[in-house]
């Protein structure tokens, strides 16, 4: 037994709750209180996980968000992978696993794998598996390698809370610099919002010593946290500031620990406070990533906040002030401690009872599943069940990198500082570099001087004071051993060289070549040994060498977070019909179609296709009613309303009589048909565009857009009506004769009421409007009636079509009967390129003296040479079945298969007992009667170029 | 996440606005536009580094207007309807 709990101390701790939980399988006990780190540290856990690429045994190294091995998958309802235990709560009945290990962290049987590692640098993979094809080796390759594992069943328990939040300062650490900067803020009458990533506030004051205005440093804590409660401002421990992004917007993330989902909070404050606190380097030796070797100022932490004695015979090496009080706590408690320092003086007194070795550092490690001593580079060994370094320290400087803040590297703290500030940013406390409390207090000052004077006095440290002495020592070419700069990553120095020496010197090259810096912990303790390393191969500066580009997420944040309520249906809402529910019960079959939820037929889940075809059939025996709400019906108002229609259709529509309908053609700039639909002319300055159900968003962006830009204010107004009617449509042979049995109060005289005309009438007291156009082929009335009042309506139509056999028809019915008719369907029978003309309809083109969207673009080169896919219609040999949608029409060149067109639309025909088919075939206008191969999925098959019309093309059935 | 000041609504969120393209593309009429001007209107934008004139859409508002940006920083130098009568 090397590591243990103390029988006393542990300010973190609460001895009167134990906990037990399981890691790979065995029991762990601790207390309320603990990490799953400081628990298995109590219980002498020294392996904890398998590195990334070379299974190589790892232990805990730090006691924070730095933590590069101690990953662990958590299992059962609230699982998450790759949980670094160092801020992973312990909690009763919780189930903890190591990661890349197999069965466990400590018998893990690819351990065999570091043996082959002087084969297997930086690259390996890349260059050794390129022949025949990686995707061979992949699978295989990709199961051995990685962290933790994803449980592809696991679902969230709920979703996540997102909450916006504004205030005045977000300070971001609740260490000393970031309380003080609170303290001051609320002095100055502003309002604060704390977060800090652990459970209780404090930061270095919860396990460095300190005494501030005369008081130990943790009651401080408490009276200031207390202070900033009362004054009502927000503190939020467990919470991570993980981003800055655009415009100081701050991401937050927070945790909870009684199974709700993680919390985002979207912070707006008008200075951001950056209070982060600094993250200890390791020391390169070799052999530096064997189990027991933790960082100096971790350890501290878990002796003060968990009562855990990280070792009985303690190496303490370092190159900096701040592991002297680390040895000297040790050595109070009765650890056997010995420092070595690698500077040969300016170095602090040596604490009572430590044995200081000067002027020396750490050669290598010893140990197999843990470490068991150390050499020194003048040879000198030392046995240790435990080594604690400390490498100097990386300000956190992580969020204002992001806020592009530029970097300025201080030699004399041998570390990257805040450089020129940024507006709303402000850095303090060991972050911006500051050492001693009474630093760390006088920069808190001016951090939010922008936004007022504080009345709150400067907090004043009356205890001991830190130091900041180091002299840099950064990995070297030449040293023997084999020495990690990046744990999680497994890079050593080596493979730095190695890539140093394939040209990959830049930082942003030396990382995606050997990964240094990638992965959960993004390089927190490995990057600036790395890039150092890299400056002194290539004779160039820390600062010539410059640090990669800081990016969000600061720690992993669960994709559940981001994605808050928007999952599932709310993730993309579908529009509905005013009247779903009494399709529902009419045994609608729902289905999405352009955003909106429309029953696709009405005969149940059995047989669906049956149904359709059903449907499709009797809507050309007697008559059909069909729920067509969602077709665009977005209202044109103003003086200049038909100069308006008149730009943005193809077709003149300003020559159309009031009480009339045309249907025509939108196109983009660029020519090409983006819409089509009637467009009803009410009266003089009153049109309305009755577009295609899935664009009305579109054409209703398109049309304020034109009218802003074109028109303006005073011309034109528009108004979306689509949602506030619902429209009926009642089609086929005897759709009049069911119509007059309404007494909608309008005549339906064919004389009053032709084909693409508009009729108005009152139901139950409400103003409908009767269309008659028809996209069956048959003859069709639209009627239009307010939403909320379209239900009586539709059960009359239903109740007074049994008379005349009147089928239901779902829009799948529909889709057949349009094709059958070779009514198109924008976006599914044109694409990006069809012109008016690919589609038959030149005359606005070349008669038209007015100017319209797209005009230019149909005077093109392009739009004038005569291989364009045109619409046609597709007929197959009698007795075949429908041609697939999508398939190709082939043709040969040279001998190679070529695609000229392909099936756009295809159904079969209950009504004509054989296929239809429409598709945009090149030059296919002019080649009706030729018989082409069509391939789809390898299969050929012949079909027979036609007209798109294969129903009635006369058109007679409209006027029947 | 981006504040973009809507002329008519006040600063909001980026994911309220749509940009509508480059300000000052004006759009030449008839069939007999040279085809480089055409294609000039249609395809090419100017993409500079530094200040932009942009057209922006605030959707919930259905209102377009001019934004000033600059491209390198996101700062927002200035915000008008298209009459120029109101300004943000």
């Amino acid at each position: 037994m090397t590591a243990s709990r103390l029988a006393t101390g542990g300010s973190a701790i609460d001895r009167s709750r134990p906990i037990r939980f399981s890691f790979d399988g065995a029991t762990v006990h601790g207390f309320a209180g603990d990490t799953i780190a400081s628990a298995l540290l109590a219980g002498d856990v020294a392996v904890v996980g398998r590195s990334f690429k070379y299974h190589r045994p790892r232990g805990i190294w730090g006691a924070g968000v730095e933590e590069p091995n101690a990953l662990v998958d958590i299992g059962g309802p609230r699982a998450t992978p790759n949980t670094r235990a160092t801020t992973e709560p312990a909690r009763d009945g919780l189930v903890a696993k190591s990661v890349n290990a197999t069965p466990n962290a400590l018998t893990d049987r690819n351990a065999f794998l570091d043996r082959f590692a002087r084969f297997i640098p930086a690259a390996f993979y890349y260059k050794t598996f390129m022949w025949p094809d990686w995707h061979r080796f992949e699978p295989r390759i990709r199961a051995m390698a990685g962290l933790g594992t994803v449980d592809a069943d696991w679902t969230s328990p709920g979703t996540a809370d997102q909450i916006n939040h504004h205030c005045d300062v977000l300070v971001v650490g609740a260490g000393p610099a970031g309380l003080a900067a609170a303290r001051l803020a609320s002095g100055a009458g502003l309002t604060v919002t704390l977060v800090d990533d652990q459970q209780s506030p404090g930061g270095s004051l919860g396990h460095r010593a300190g005494e501030i205005d005369g008081k130990p440093a943790a009651v401080w804590v408490k009276e200031t946290i207390d202070e900033l409660a009362v004054g009502g401002h927000l503190i939020l421990p467990s919470t991570t500031a993980f981003g800055i992004y655009d415009h100081n917007l701050a991401g937050l993330n927070q945790r909870h620990f009684n199974g709700r989902p993680d919390t985002l909070w979207r912070v707006r404050p008008r200075q951001i406070v950056l209070a982060a606190g600094a993250i200890e380097r390791p020391l390169p030796f070799a052999n530096n990533d064997l189990p027991g070797i933790l960082s100096a100022d971790a350890a501290l932490a878990y002796l003060r906040r968990h009562a855990v004695l990280v070792g009985r015979r303690i190496v303490v090496a370092t190159n900096n002030d701040s592991a002297y009080e680390v040895a000297g706590a040790l050595a109070e408690v009765g650890a056997e401690v010995r420092l070595v320092d690698i500077r040969r003086d300016g170095m602090p007194a040596a604490p009572a009872n430590v044995p200081l070795v000067k002027g020396r550092s750490l050669a290598s490690a010893s140990g197999k599943l843990r470490v068991d001593g150390v050499t020194l580079d003048d040879g000198t060994r030392f046995d240790a069940d435990c080594v604690l370094v400390s490498g100097g320290w990386t300000p956190t400087i992580h969020l204002f990198g992001q806020a592009r803040g530029k970097l300025a590297w201080s030699e004399a703290r041998a570390a990257f500082l805040p450089g020129d500030p940024v507006d709303g940013i402000a850095v303090v406390g060991a972050a911006a570099g500051a050492v001693s409390l009474s630093d760390v207090f006088t920069g808190a000052g001016p951090a939010f001087a922008p936004l007022g004077q504080t009345k709150a006095p400067l907090p004043r440290s009356t205890g001991p004071e830190a130091t900041g002495g180091i002299l840099p020592a950064w990995p070297i070419l030449g040293s023997k051993g084999r020495i990690w700069i990046d744990y999680q990553n497994d890079v050593t120095v080596k493979d730095v060289e190695l890539a140093a020496r394939e040209n990959f010197v830049s930082v942003e090259h030396l990382k995606r070549y050997t990964t240094l810096g990638m992965a959960t912990d993004q390089g927190k303790t490995s990057n600036l040994p790395g890039l150092a390393l890299m400056a002194g191969i290539t004779g160039r500066t820390v600062p010539e060498v410059g640090t990669t580009t800081y990016r969000p997420p600061f720690t992993p944040v669960p994709l559940a977070s981001f994605a808050g309520a928007r999952v599932g249906e709310l993730m993309a809402p579908v529009r509905r019909l005013p009247l779903e529910n009494v399709h529902r019960s009419s045994g609608a079959v729902f289905q999405e179609y352009g955003g909106w939820l429309r029953p696709a037929h009405y005969g149940g889940y059995a047989d669906a296709e049956r149904s359709i075809a059903d449907e499709a059939r009797r809507a050309r025996q007697s008559v059909a009613l069909f729920d067509g709400s969602t077709l665009g019906k977005i209202e044109v108002i103003g003086p200049q309303a038909a100069a308006f229609v008149d730009f943005l259709y193809y077709n003149t529509m300003s020559t159309l009589k009031p009480g009339r309908c045309r249907y025509g053609f939108m196109l983009s700039e660029n020519g090409v048909v983006f819409d089509d639909g009637v467009l009803v002319r009410l009266d003089e300055h009153r049109f309305v565009v009755s577009c295609s159900s899935s664009h009305v968003s579109a054409v209703h962006a398109r049309l304020e857009e034109w009218r802003q830009d074109r028109f303006g204010r005073g011309a034109v107004y528009i108004h979306n009506a689509t949602a506030e009617m619902a429209t009926l449509t009642v089609s086929g042979p005897n759709s009049r004769k069911l119509l007059e049995t309404l007494g909608l109060g309008l005549s339906l005289d064919d004389a009053d009421l032709p084909h693409m005309a508009i009729g108005h009438g009152s139901y139950a007291g409400d103003e409908v409007r009767v269309a008659r156009v028809s996209f069956t082929g048959d003859r069709s009335y639209e009627i239009s009636i307010r939403a909320d009042r379209a239900e009586p309506l539709w059960a009359q139509l239903r109740q007074a079509g049994q008379a005349f056999d009147a089928v239901v028809i779902g829009l799948e019915a529909l889709m057949i009967l349009r094709a059958e008719k070779g009514f198109i369907v924008i976006g599914k029978d044109t694409d990006g390129t069809t012109l008016p003309r690919d589609l038959g309809v030149d005359g606005p083109r070349v008669k038209r003296q007015t100017e319209f969207v797209g005009r230019r673009s149909l005077f093109t080169e392009e739009a004038s040479c005569d291989n364009r896919m045109q619409l046609v219609g597709l007929a197959v040999p009698q007795g075949e079945a429908p041609l697939p949608t999508g398939a190709h029409g082939i043709k040969r060149i040279d001998g190679r298969l070529r695609s000229q067109g392909f099936v756009t639309s295809s159904y079969q025909s209950p009504t004509l007992g054989r296929p239809v088919a429409l598709g945009l075939i090149e030059r296919g206008a002019t080649r009706h009667g030729e018989t082409i191969d069509t391939q789809h999925l390898g299969k050929i098959s012949k079909a027979t170029i036609t007209a798109p019309c294969a129903f009635d093309p006369a058109g007679d059935r409209l006027h029947a | 996440m981006q504040l973009f000041p809507c002329p008519f609504c006040g600063p909001r969120d980026e994911t309220e606005f749509h940009y509508g393209g480059d300000a000052g593309n004006i759009r030449p009429d008839g069939a007999d536009v040279p085809i480089d001007r055409w294609a000039n209107y249609l395809y090419l934008r100017s993409n500079p580094k530094g200040a932009a004139r942009e057209i922006w859409v605030h959707m919930n508002c259905g209102e377009f207007f001019v934004m000033e940006r600059d491209t390198v920083t996101h700062k927002v130098l200035s915000s008008a309807a298209l009459d120029g009568e109101h300004v943000a």
